[in-house]
């Protein structure tokens, strides 16, 4: 099968059906599940049944029910703040490539000292500050994902602005805007698009990671990650009910993977040895 | 080479001096007062005061982080909010703890890793290869606690080979300490190999494309051959600069690992700590992480530095 020109491989198509699918029902969301979100419909930790399919969770909730909203939630957070990233990250990048000189050197700089230390470690202390809530969550996220962006950005925008139709934008006349704008971003856009896969994995995993620890999206809404915290009592009476939601998460970012992983590989193919017959 | 190499240490100083300063102002700076926040609404004017004192809030900001600054270069956090204790006791021993999970999981991580990343590179293309970088795949995608609490339910609650929770004290005899931490070594140890198996192959690839490998294989040499005795010695630092950025990411992976088996180390007290908003203890792991991160990261520079003649010249 092809898209866009490409073959596809398998890996590649199940990774495709995986996302399609997720955000079926993330965009569907109260029209396919079965029940409310915060309807009880049985006792705690009930086993899979024909009216509950994946059982219920801790306070008798349907799981199926709650994954499917738990998948609104949970995607649209981090695609959100992924997006958010971008326009940060980018921006920055960008500016700081065109315009060079002190603009670029306090920009880099600060983003060293983010990078120099995990991010985990950065969004547990801000957080702390913040407090917790849905806006504090997705903004630190953003702005600590934003300087990982803003390294490809600038390298990438830095390789642009050597090159000759930049110099002439820069003859004409035009502002920093329209060089960023019209010049250099239309001429970084594919690396960017996988690159943007890759964000949005991370951003899902540690936000996912959050919600986990009990820092991440507050109650009372559904999301994988709180999910799991929740139902993880039930574990040492080997009660499977915390593992749906993180297999949930397991598989979305799979599907994401593979299709990066095969974007990646149309970019550059692994050259290999050429001279190997 | 010498300079280089002390220029590259000064540096991380450098940057553990600002990152303490931004952990600071962060922590104790921008959040307003931390003494009524503790004390909550009950408190009165001269209680304030009073604990405002205690913490030495009273004094101006650069002189509070110069002194925490002084202390904690001398090994002493300050005291917990919550419970009064001197930090470096509790700190101290969970911090071995932490080393002894990251270290297990690195050494059977660093194995597994680099053998199944070099095969994946000699037999690029084939069926050794896909199924290692599918594998790879779905470990970088699985959330540590995915694959925690799916170890536990199989290995410790279905089938009773390990304990689910990996609690150990300072007295823990060392054979059940092993064995008490083996399944958060594992789950750590598949998170980790995947990152290095997938960086491990695309360094001996890259060095795969280089005219001289080309020369080798225009020689008549075999596959293998080439890998091992043209490829490997060229992408050798690449490969140990990966395995010093996984141990960086080992050590801060414990987090959620410590949290899922309840294991008394760093990443737990710091977790415990930000849900009890006690400022002290969270700066005091930070600065721990943030000490231990750049230690590798520098020293995965010096390395390469040693390692590649290449990087031994300025630019």
């Amino acid at each position: 099968m092809t898209i866009f020109g490409q073959k596809a491989p398998a890996t590649a198509l199940v990774g495709l059906l995986i996302i399609l699918l997720n955000v079926l029902v993330a965009v569907a969301g109260p029209m396919v599940a079965p029940y409310g979100e915060t309807q009880v419909v049985g006792g705690g930790w009930d086993p899979s049944s024909a009216t509950t399919w994946f059982g219920t969770d801790q306070i008798g909730r349907d799981m199926l029910t709650r994954l499917i909203y738990g998948a609104r939630m949970t995607i649209g957070i981090a695609f959100v703040t992924t997006i958010l990233s971008f326009f940060i990250g980018i921006t920055l990048g960008l500016v700081a490539a065109v315009l060079g000189k002190w603009v670029d050197v306090v920009i880099s700089r600060l983003v060293d000292v983010v990078l120099s230390i995990p991010l985990l470690i950065w969004a547990l202390m801000i957080l702390n500050v913040l407090g917790q809530s849905l806006t504090s969550l997705v903004l630190t996220i953003a702005f600590l994902d934003s300087t990982r962006v803003f390294r490809l950005s600038r390298a990438l925008g830095i390789n642009l602005v050597a090159l000759d139709f930049v110099e002439v934008a820069r003859m004409r006349g035009e502002g920093l805007w329209w060089i960023i704008g019209r010049e250099v971003l239309p001429n970084a856009a594919a690396p960017l698009m996988s690159e943007f896969g890759l964000r949005f994995c991370f951003n899902f995993l540690f936000i996912a990671a959050l919600s986990f620890l009990g820092l991440g999206v507050p109650l009372p809404y559904a999301d994988w990650g709180g999910m799991v915290k929740d139902n993880v009592g039930g574990i040492s009476f080997g009660l499977p009910a915390a593992l749906y939601p993180a297999a949930a998460i397991a598989i979305l970012t799979v599907g994401i993977n593979l299709v990066v992983d095969w974007f990646l590989s149309i970019d550059a193919r692994p050259s290999g040895a050429q001279a190997e017959m | 080479m010498i300079r280089l190499i002390l220029m590259r240490i000064g540096l991380g100083l450098l940057t553990l001096f600002v990152v303490s300063a931004v952990i600071f102002l962060l922590t104790q700076i921008l959040p307003g007062d931390v003494a009524s926040s503790v004390l909550g609404q009950n408190a009165t004017p001269e209680n304030l005061a009073a604990f405002r004192h205690e913490l030495g809030l009273d004094q101006p900001a650069l002189s509070r982080y110069l002194t925490w600054l002084w202390g904690v270069l001398h090994g002493d956090f300050g005291v917990a909010l919550t419970n009064k204790r001197d930090i470096i006791q509790e700190l101290a021993p969970r911090f071995r703890n932490t080393l002894f999970l990251a270290g297990y999981a690195a050494l059977l991580a660093l194995p597994i890793s680099v053998g199944f990343g070099i095969l994946a590179a000699v037999r690029e293309g084939r069926l050794t290869d896909r199924v290692a970088n599918i594998l790879a795949l779905i470990c970088i995608s699985m959330p540590e606690f995915f694959v925690g609490y799916l170890l536990i339910l199989n290995f410790s609650v279905n089938h009773e080979y390990f304990p689910s929770l990996a609690t150990v004290s300072s007295d823990t005899p060392f054979g059940e300490r092993v064995w008490a931490v083996t399944l958060p070594a594992i789950t750590m140890t598949l998170l980790v190999t995947a990152h290095m198996l997938r960086m491990t192959r695309n360094s001996v690839l890259a060095i795969m494309s280089t005219p001289y490998v080309e020369m080798a294989f225009l020689k008549g040499l075999t596959r293998g051959r080439v890998v091992t005795r043209h490829a490997l010695p060229n992408a050798a630092s690449p490969i140990i600069s990966v395995i010093a950025l996984n141990l960086a990411y080992l050590v801060v992976g414990v987090v959620v690992v410590e949290n899922v088996f309840t294991y008394p180390g760093v990443g737990q007290y710091m977790i415990d700590a930000v849900t009890k908003r006690d400022v002290p203890v969270i700066e005091a792991c930070g600065i721990v992480f943030a000490s231990v991160f750049i230690t590798l990261n520098t020293l995965a520079d010096v390395l390469a530095i040693v390692l590649n003649p290449r990087l031994r010249h300025p630019r």
